[in-house]
């Protein structure tokens, strides 16, 4: 048993529980404060997500629309995992999923390309952005979260530039992919018949699925993943030794940027939703990749579960009562869990401190014990002075 | 009357994964002595006394100070109770200055507003005091080991602690940085501090400590009076035989040249000067040339810009024919370079990865550890590497599978070593190779150089021990403010005339 509680693997998946539970908590708590009447009913709606429809075909559609976010959640999130074992902290994966969508939505709608060409230009442009940071870093040690959030932006108020070329006067929205570029919408598979009719499903999510484990392969398995690794825990004995580190540096952000990019394709290619051309905050998609990297250990398998459980929440949200509840709570409670997720870290370190205190306590424990039988009567004796 | 020692450590057993890395061991510590703690690479000696400051909790086993039995915790109890410790990989932070280091966590302060003019002041008062240099507003990642470690000294001093822990201080020291810290470290004692002292070197343990207490494999092997023993009883007792502390070796046989370097010119990081300035010199194939010199004196970005980490500012290199002054590292080491860093944690090492993967750092690229498709051959990796492991007795945990940075000091030297010398190099840079090994390591590691040599290689070695200069290469060449300013023959030279070129007082 103790064994087990101390393999690092089972260590991180309880503390993403905990957190998870505590998040919950919390929301819960804050219902609780903005209105005790339905707050028990909003949590549950909440964690149920799909599963409050009672219509079996009515939860295989709403877990495809879940799923299908989920597909670009994933790849944010392998995008912040595949720079962070680098030793970088890819927060420009936000802008790298802008630049992404963008190239992608431009390719369906203003050039009418079929959808493999739209995937490859989002790939494309996520790996410019990507290079951008990376050449920056390398080159002229420029850190990579301070560039990263300048081309969030840039790339923001760029695709808003850009899709303004994809759109009716009249509306802030891009033309859905079915009116105005049928071929880029990524093919269903026929997965779209076994989620309730949903036709947003499609190949992004096995693609998705596939990504992380070819990310797992790459840093896991291959002379690549080793040179990236050794030069995110040591760059200093990486040169020592002739890797080429600056290489390294803006080739695991191009990797980084190109997972981030196709993001931004397996979102907008399944014609679920459209771009609004007068938004002026970066999509928090990118965002929430972290926190999915983050609940799922670093590791790009557990990312594919926090990934779902991260949409589930979000999802979820939308199901609270707004009878009750103003408009906001639902991204509010999905926003306290999801900043709880954050605490695994943390949550792993108090547990294994935690682990090693009960053990020493088992050790002294046991130490009396056997120092008690050797010395009875020093125990006696003393028992008895103090009467 | 009963003695009270200032720290006693009674029945201290520490346990580590899958090795026993204290096993019940006892240590007392008179008042106002030099306690030295002497053992093999991997014997304890730095669990023993991290668990004394507080960082590893051991299983089993008291601690009294003064007669009273107390819980160290942490390294905050520590020096509530007096206690401080020199590390011996340092624990400074890179990107502060030297002031900054020592002062940090017991900043002084003024309603929240750091008063660093008075602790420049003490600082630099505990500097002239104990005559331990350093540039107070130098940052931590541009100066040298040995000033590193005048700082980890002063960060000890500034607490004003009165128990203090030496891992291995002069591993990294001068000759005549040694001395000096001999000198202190009796003055401390004199003024009533009590010091426990770890070091390989018994030379110095016989100069400065009353008393010498021995671990080999974890255990307790016993206490003596360093005044009714001699070098070669530790030494037995240590390693439980006896050691040759003479390098026995063949005339030398030189070959043909291997390495050539023509007015090497390297910039300085630290001031406007070149830290290099003109150097030349040849290294031939089946002789072992020695950089001497005192440290800070250009080694460092001497063999930095050899070995391709630092770019040079003027000069020539030509390797087995060949000019490399512009080839990249990889390039110098596929043509037959080998470096042996001085710094083993920022060079040499990739603490986080397991001892396997750290063994093939400089091969893993290879056709026997890469398939074509670039999937690394893992079980070729294990091999090789319980190979190496065993042939350079490097010891840890786990084996292979190790984690580097767990290990002890001197087995991660090892470990360097054995994967520089296992690539079968035309030039093997060696610096400061025995740094940090106990004397049977360090026999050993000699009788490896001088079987590269044998083996017709070129050795170019550079190291700050005198005994090392005097005992290993075949021609020494003295550095003095990066410059060549004597070469000589160690047959006929003393370690007098080497030290008057090295401070500078004569040249050639
Ligand atoms: N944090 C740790 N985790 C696991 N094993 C450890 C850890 N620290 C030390 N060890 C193991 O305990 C043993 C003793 O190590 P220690 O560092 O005390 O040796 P040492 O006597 O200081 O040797 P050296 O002279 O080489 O510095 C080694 O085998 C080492 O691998
Ligand atoms: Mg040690």
């Amino acid at each position: 048993m103790k064994k087990i509680l101390k393999n690092s693997g089972v260590q991180s998946f309880l503390a993403s529980l905990v957190c998870i539970i505590l998040g919950m908590l919390i929301g819960y708590i804050v219902l609780l404060i903005i209105e005790p009447s339905g707050a028990g009913e909003a949590i549950v709606a909440v964690a149920k997500n799909f599963l409050g429809y009672s219509k079996k075909s009515m939860q295989m559609k709403y877990l495809g629309n879940t799923l299908t976010k989920t597909a670009p959640l994933l790849m944010c999130s392998l995008s912040i995992i595949f720079a962070y074992k680098v030793g970088l902290f890819n927060i420009g994966a936000a802008g790298q999923y802008v630049i992404g969508s963008c190239a992608c939505l431009y390719g369906a709608l203003v050039l009418h390309l079929s959808w493999i060409p739209c995937m490859l230009l989002a790939a494309v442009a996520g790996g410019i952005f990507g290079a951008v940071t990376g050449i920056l870093k390398a080159y002229c040690n420029v850190n990579e979260v301070i560039s990263g959030i300048m081309l969030n932006w840039i790339g923001l108020y760029f695709t808003n530039m850009v899709l303004v070329q994809a759109k009716d006067a009249a509306s802030a929205y891009t033309y859905a992919l079915k009116s105005g570029g049928k071929a880029a919408i990524l093919p269903s598979l026929g997965l779209k018949s076994v989620f309730g009719k949903n036709q947003y499903v499609g190949i992004a999510i096995p693609l998705a699925i596939l990504f992380a484990l070819i990310v797992w392969v790459v840093l896991e398995k291959t002379k690549l993943g080793y040179e990236l690794k050794a030069t995110g825990f040591n760059k200093h004995a990486a040169k020592y030794c002739g890797m080429a580190e600056k290489r390294n540096i803006i080739l695991s952000l191009v990797c980084s940027g190109i997972l981030a990019g196709l993001a931004g394709s397996f979102m907008y290619q399944t014609d679920m939703e459209q771009w609004q051309v007068t938004i002026a905050s970066v999509p928090a998609m990118g965002f929430n990749g972290i926190a999915a990297a983050f609940l799922g250990g670093l590791n790009p398998i557990g990312a594919i579960f926090s990934s779902f459980f991260i949409q589930h929440i979000t999802d979820g949200g939308s199901h609270v009562d707004l009878n009750v509840y103003c408009a906001q709570i639902s991204e509010l409670i999905s926003a306290l869990i999801i900043y709880l997720c954050g605490f695994v870290g943390f949550m792993k370190y108090v547990m294994d401190s935690r682990l090693k205190k009960a053990e020493e306590k088992a050790m002294e424990n046991s130490n009396t014990e056997a120092s008690d039988k050797q010395v009875p009567d020093a125990e006696t004796n003393e028992k008895g002075g103090n009467k | 009357m009963e003695q009270t020692y200032a720290i006693e450590m009674l029945n201290i057993t520490k346990r580590f994964p899958g090795i026993i890395a204290n096993d019940n061991i006892s240590l007392q510590l008179k008042k106002g002595e030099i306690h030295a703690l002497l053992g093999e690479n991997g014997a304890g000696k730095s669990t023993l006394m991290s668990v004394l400051f507080g960082l590893y909790q051991p299983e089993e086993g008291t601690i009294k100070k003064d007669g009273k039995e107390v819980k160290i915790n942490n390294p905050n109890d520590a020096n509530d109770l007096g206690i401080g410790m020199v590390h011996q990989h340092f624990k400074l932070v890179e990107c502060f200055s030297v002031l900054d280091n020592i002062i940090l966590g017991v900043e002084p302060n003024k309603a929240g507003f750091l008063q660093k003019s008075e602790a420049r002041k003490k600082v630099m008062e505990l500097s002239d005091r104990y005559n331990l240099q350093i540039d107070p507003d130098a940052l931590i990642e541009d100066i040298t080991v040995g000033m590193q470690q005048r700082t980890e000294i002063l960060k000890m001093l500034y607490r004003d602690n009165e128990i203090l822990i030496f891992d291995e201080p002069t591993a990294v020291l001068t000759p005549q940085e040694i001395k000096e810290l001999m000198q202190i470290m009796r003055n401390l004692a004199a003024e009533g501090k009590s010091i426990l002292f770890i070091s390989h070197k018994l030379a110095e343990i016989m100069e400065v400590a009353d008393r010498c207490s021995v671990l080999r494999k974890g255990k307790y092997v016993g206490t003596v009076e360093t005044a009714n023993t001699t070098m070669e009883e530790l030494s037995a007792l240590m390693v439980g035989r006896n050691v040759s502390f003479h390098v026995d070796k063949k005339e030398s046989t030189p070959g043909k040249e291997i390495l050539s370097i023509e007015n090497m010119t390297v910039a300085s990081k630290l001031h406007k000067n070149n830290a290099v300035r003109n150097v030349s010199l040849k290294v031939r194939a089946g002789e072992i040339v020695c950089i001497a010199g005192i440290d800070g004196n250009g080694q460092t970005e001497f063999v930095h810009g050899l070995t391709g980490l630092e770019p040079l500012a003027g000069g020539k290199i030509t390797l087995c024919g060949e000019d490399i002054t512009k080839a990249t590292i990889r390039q110098r080491s596929l043509k037959g370079m080998s470096h042996i860093p001085e710094d083993r944690h920022k060079h040499g090492l990739v603490l986080d990865y397991t001892l396997e993967d750290n063994l093939v750092l400089q091969r893993y690229f290879e056709p026997e550890f890469t398939d074509k498709a670039g999937f690394l051959k893992r079980k070729n990796i294990r091999e090789y590497a319980e190979k190496l492991i065993g042939e350079f007795d490097v010891r840890s945990g786990q084996g292979p599978s190790t984690i580097v940075r767990s290990m002890s000091g001197g087995n991660q030297q090892k470990a360097i070593i054995a994967r520089e010398l296992d690539k079968d190099p035309e030039l093997l840079v060696a610096v400061q190779p025995t740094r940090g090994l106990d004397v049977g390591a360090i026999e050993f590691i000699h009788k490896q150089l001088i079987a590269q040599r044998d083996a017709g290689k070129a050795v170019l070695l550079v190291s700050l021990e005198l005994d090392e200069v005097m005992d290993v290469p075949d021609r020494i060449l003295v550095m003095y403010e990066g410059e060549i300013v004597g070469e000589f023959d160690p047959k006929k030279t003393t370690q007098e005339e080497l030290g008057l070129y090295m401070s500078g007082a004569k040249r050639m």
